[in-house]
């Protein structure tokens, strides 16, 4: 048995790649091998990744597509955005423009108004002043008059009156 | 052989490439499922795991066994494109397949006590001879005899034309000797290096230079099997390229 053995072994030593009587075992099974991968291949996996990959392309091409939409939009939004706050702000000058002026015709009105009263008072007050002058003359005439008389008295003498009044007024005059 | 026995080392690198049948003991007929059935059986297993079970949610964000798939798909297709240009995708399938069986079988086969069919010159014979007649069948079909400006160089000085085509002959004819021995040469002769290393491991039970060889030779069989995974890759890629070269040769046979 030890010996029939050794004697197999020492026939297939050397390669057995150089066997030819398995030739025709080994190509059968490889062609078996290579129809079925073939088959597994050709008829449900490279359809399925070749239609993943296409996609995966589509997804990341629609998606682009869609960032550039919204880029778009997002800068149309902004040009309405610098539009709005352009619009607001000449609107707000104009507003303070309006209001400056309208301020202005209040101020030189009310400005119009106190100068016309001022020169009104200064006049009243001016003939107010020159009655109180007036009066004040004629209550000094009188006084004087008065006090003129009363020393006279207390000095003794009788004052004429027509002679009193002449010499007070030419004072008061003078 | 009483000899090694007695020795304590045997060496047997080749055994492991033995064609034996999966059940008993019997004569391998064309049709015996041996242990080359099993491990291409085991690729089969392999690529549709890979190529159709992880691509079952075809999720738009892809997971990482999708993402292999898609990478391995996208490898090929990118090589086929690029080497044959457009016309040459309508074969991309059959390459496709070419490269998936080769790699799976490649690497299926550094698992320790695999098999691997791509070691035998059978298989890459064939798969070599396969190449070689269709493209040379779609040449022919495409361009009918102007296939054959593809020996007549016509960019060289007329005098040296003649010399050149049956250089150009000759190399074309000896493209599947080529291309199928690099496939099966390479990857017979790294499972035989790590089975020889292998061999020396257990000297350390034996003798005393063992201390030192048993270390090296684990350390050599580590470094041999990370340059194999290497090569498994590497080689597949390679037969697959060639294969994108020699249809564009049919596609575009003008020099």
């Amino acid at each position: 048995m030890a010996t029939e053995q050794m004697a197999a072994q020492s026939q297939s030593s050397g390669m057995p790649q150089l066997d030819f009587s398995t030739f025709p075992n080994q190509i059968f099974w490889l062609v078996v091998a290579l129809v079925v991968i073939y088959l597994v291949l050709s008829r449900i996996a490279l359809p399925r990744i070749s239609s993943i990959l296409a996609e995966r392309q589509n997804t990341i091409s629609g998606d682009v597509a869609a960032a550039e939409d919204y880029k778009a939009k997002a800068r149309e939004a902004e040009a309405a955005y610098e539009k709005a706050l352009a619009d607001a702000r000449s609107q707000a000058q104009k507003i303070v423009a309006e209001m400056q002026a309208e301020l202005k015709k209040q101020i030189d009105a009310a400005t119009a108004k106190a100068d016309a009263d001022i020169t009104a008072r200064a006049a009243a007050s001016e003939a107010k002043i020159a009655e109180i002058r007036s009066n004040a003359l004629v209550t000094v005439e009188a006084v004087a008059k008065d006090t003129a008389a009363e020393i006279v008295a207390a000095l003794g003498g009788k004052a004429d009156a027509a002679a009193l009044a002449d010499a007070v007024a030419t004072r008061v005059k003078g | 052989m009483a000899e090694e026995h007695s020795e304590g080392l045997s060496f047997h690198p080749m055994d492991q490439f033995t064609i034996q049948p999966l059940f008993g003991d019997g004569p391998i007929h064309w049709y015996t499922p041996t242990n080359t059935t099993l491990w291409m059986a085991i690729s089969i297993v392999g690529i549709i795991l890979l190529l159709i079970n992880a691509t079952r949610a075809r999720a738009v964000i892809p997971g990482r066994a999708q993402s292999v798939a898609e990478l391995a798909y996208g490898f090929v297709h990118k090589m086929v494109e690029d080497v044959t240009g457009k016309e040459g995708l309508k074969y991309f399938p059959y390459i496709f397949t070419l490269f998936m069986f080769i790699v799976f079988s490649n690497f299926l086969g550094l698992i320790p006590g695999a098999f691997t069919p791509t070691s035998h010159i059978a298989v890459t014979g064939f798969l070599a001879l396969a190449v070689f007649i269709s493209v040379t069948l779609i040449g022919f079909a495409k361009h009918g005899t102007h296939f054959l400006g593809l020996f007549w160089v016509s960019s060289a000085p007329m005098a040296l034309r003649p010399v050149l085509a049956i250089i150009e002959v000759i190399s074309y004819f000896v493209r599947p000797v080529s291309h199928s021995i690099r496939l099966g040469g390479n990857m017979m002769a790294g499972h035989a290096v790590i089975k020889v290393f292998a061999a020396f491991a257990p000297l350390i039970l034996m003798s005393g230079v063992g201390v030192l060889v048993t270390p090296l030779s684990i350390l050599a069989i580590v470094a041999m099997y990370a340059f194999e995974v290497l090569v498994a890759f590497i080689q597949a890629y390679v037969f697959t390229i060639l294969t994108c070269v020699y249809l564009k040769d049919a596609l575009h046979p003008a020099h």
